[in-house]
């Protein structure tokens, strides 16, 4: 058994959920999501393409930032990652505010392209390092993005599974909920169950988060490690042991 | 024809009350033209982010430059949240207009083309559509079959675009490089002012690799030299973000007296060009 932190256990568990995709794309300010991609990228021996925002080795865009959201619209990216402010029982996103808008106590930054992106990308993965039932809610104040919407309405996309410090559950588009998949090391199913605000199902073969093995843990602190420290020199640094 | 001047000069092409399209963070910011629109007084400004903001929009709401913001998002990206824009925004005194990225390109996309709106995929189900009146949904004209409702973006055109690139030629064309939204806004707009690193000499047009990169001079009424133009900020393949003003910048915009004396200090001093 290889010792491993938490943010290992993190990238190595959302590489799982990336199996099998042919582009990720990953937004700005996202050091755990860019390296769960690269090593998807490095475990697919290359197949997966991984596109970095503000990573100018890792995108080949020439046509403005426009050109990102026209790939997502033509089903050209089939994996993305969203954060949320506030995120509730039915895949909604708020990256607005907390709050009675437009007043809002709280303002977040807005809404980017969550609105757009979360019908175009298939396997878009929330995640919320902090489990924290401020954020997991039962309604979110403002939906920046629907995590669902009625039949008849075009949408390819949508929320695949929420990643958090504690536990990874899966999305169910049809139920308009999720279901918990599994609890990361050290942690409980009463724990969660009291730090989530919203309601959610339980698998029935719930389990505890596989733990990055070794070879898995070499890539990520090697490879990965490296390579991402071109964008996130700090971050490869502090959490993946990366001599700057 | 185009018009070489100086960075003074552009701020005061922009009349109080201008819709200005500005560039997202990176891509051609042009922070020493947004200095010198602060000393000069500049009121009332509805600005267009194209598609997404940071330190600039929010020098400016916090200069009380800014009437109205229509944006995806405002921060200053790994140096947390963007205050001025936070505190106008809780305190009510910004009309804002909530749109998502996608929205604004195709805003000016039919703008450039001369269209009513272009029709988008998605934001369906959103909160921001309840609080755009303008964005409206219809059924998909060219399907008979089913209801396939889509949502429209009206054009955005803009009074205005302003940034800043590598180079200008003589004549006035400004090499854009790769940064194509930079194109779009110009197309869109009715005048483009741009500060430039350099001028270069000769005609862009001549090197067809330039070339291609190339916006014509036929859509930019003026251009002023301004070495480290983007300055806090970073200017990509040119020179990297000066992180320590930035940090300054992001804790000074968090409160208003700290915010105060930064802006007496820093954005409104000659000194600071």
């Amino acid at each position: 058994m290889t010792n491993f932190n938490r943010h290992e256990l993190l990238i190595a568990t959302m590489a799982r959920l990336l199996i099998g995709t042919r582009h990720i794309a990953v937004g700005v300010s996202s050091p755990i999501p860019a390296s769960a991609a690269l090593l998807t990228r490095h475990q697919s021996n290359g197949a997966t393409r991984v596109s970095i925002l503000g990573d100018p080795s890792n995108t080949f865009w020439s046509d403005g930032g426009k050109e990102l959201f026209d790939c997502a619209a033509q089903g050209r990216i089939d994996a993305f990652f969203f954060s949320g402010g506030q995120i509730d029982g039915a895949g909604n996103i708020n990256l607005v505010g907390i709050g009675d808008y437009p007043r809002s106590t709280v303002r977040f930054g807005g809404s980017y392209g969550s609105a757009f992106l979360y019908y175009m990308i298939p396997r878009i993965i929330l995640f919320r390092p902090d489990h924290d039932p401020r954020v997991l809610v039962p309604k979110v104040d403002f939906i920046s993005a629907a995590g669902t919407s009625p039949p008849g309405v075009w949408r390819r996309g949508g929320p695949y599974a929420l990643v958090t410090g504690k536990a990874v559950f899966h999305f169910d588009s049809n139920e308009g909920r999720f279901t918990l998949q599994s609890v990361h090391p050290g942690e409980t199913l009463p724990d969660i169950q009291a730090t989530t605000g919203f309601a959610f199902d339980v698998a029935p073969d719930l389990s505890e988060t596989e733990s990055p093995d070794a070879t898995t843990l070499s890539l990520i602190r090697g490879s990965v490690g490296r390579e991402i420290a071109a964008t996130y020199p700090k971050f490869a640094r502090e959490s993946l042991g990366i001599a700057a | 024809m185009t018009t070489w001047t100086t960075v003074d000069e552009v701020a005061s092409m922009i009349p109080d009350g201008s819709a200005l399209a500005l560039i997202r963070d990176g891509c051609g910011v042009a922070m020493s033209a947004t200095r010198a629109l602060i000393r000069r007084g500049v009121r009332d400004l509805r600005l267009v982010n194209v598609p997404t903001g940071g330190i600039q929009t929010d020098l400016l709401i916090g200069a009380g430059c800014v009437a109205e913001l229509e944006t995806s998002g405002v921060s200053l990206g790994e140096y947390g949240p963007a205050g001025r824009f936070a505190q106008a925004v809780t305190s009510g005194t910004l009309t804002l207009k909530e749109a998502t990225c996608p929205a604004i390109h195709a805003g000016l996309q039919a703008a450039e083309k001369g269209a009513p709106f272009l029709p988008l995929r998605g934001v369906l189900g959103s909160d921001i559509l309840r609080f755009r009146p303008d964005w409206r949904v219809i059924n998909n004209p060219l399907n008979d079959a089913a209801e396939d409702p889509v949502v429209v973006i009206p054009a955005i055109t803009p009074d205005i675009a302003l940034f800043h690139c590598a180079m200008a030629d003589d004549a006035g064309n400004v090499w854009v490089g790769r940064e194509r939204d930079l194109i779009t806004m110009a197309h869109a707009a009715r005048q483009t002012l741009v500060t430039v690193e350099r001028r270069y000499p000769g005609n862009l047009f001549d090197d067809a690799a330039l070339a291609a990169g190339t916006l014509s001079s036929f859509y930019v009424t003026a251009v002023a030299p301004a070495a480290e133009g983007c300055k806090p900020l970073g200017f990509t393949g040119h020179y990297g973000e000066d992180e320590d003003a930035l940090r300054a910048y992001a804790k000074a915009s968090r409160r208003d007296a700290e915010f105060a004396t930064y802006l007496a200090a820093y954005a409104t001093a000659p000194a600071a060009v």
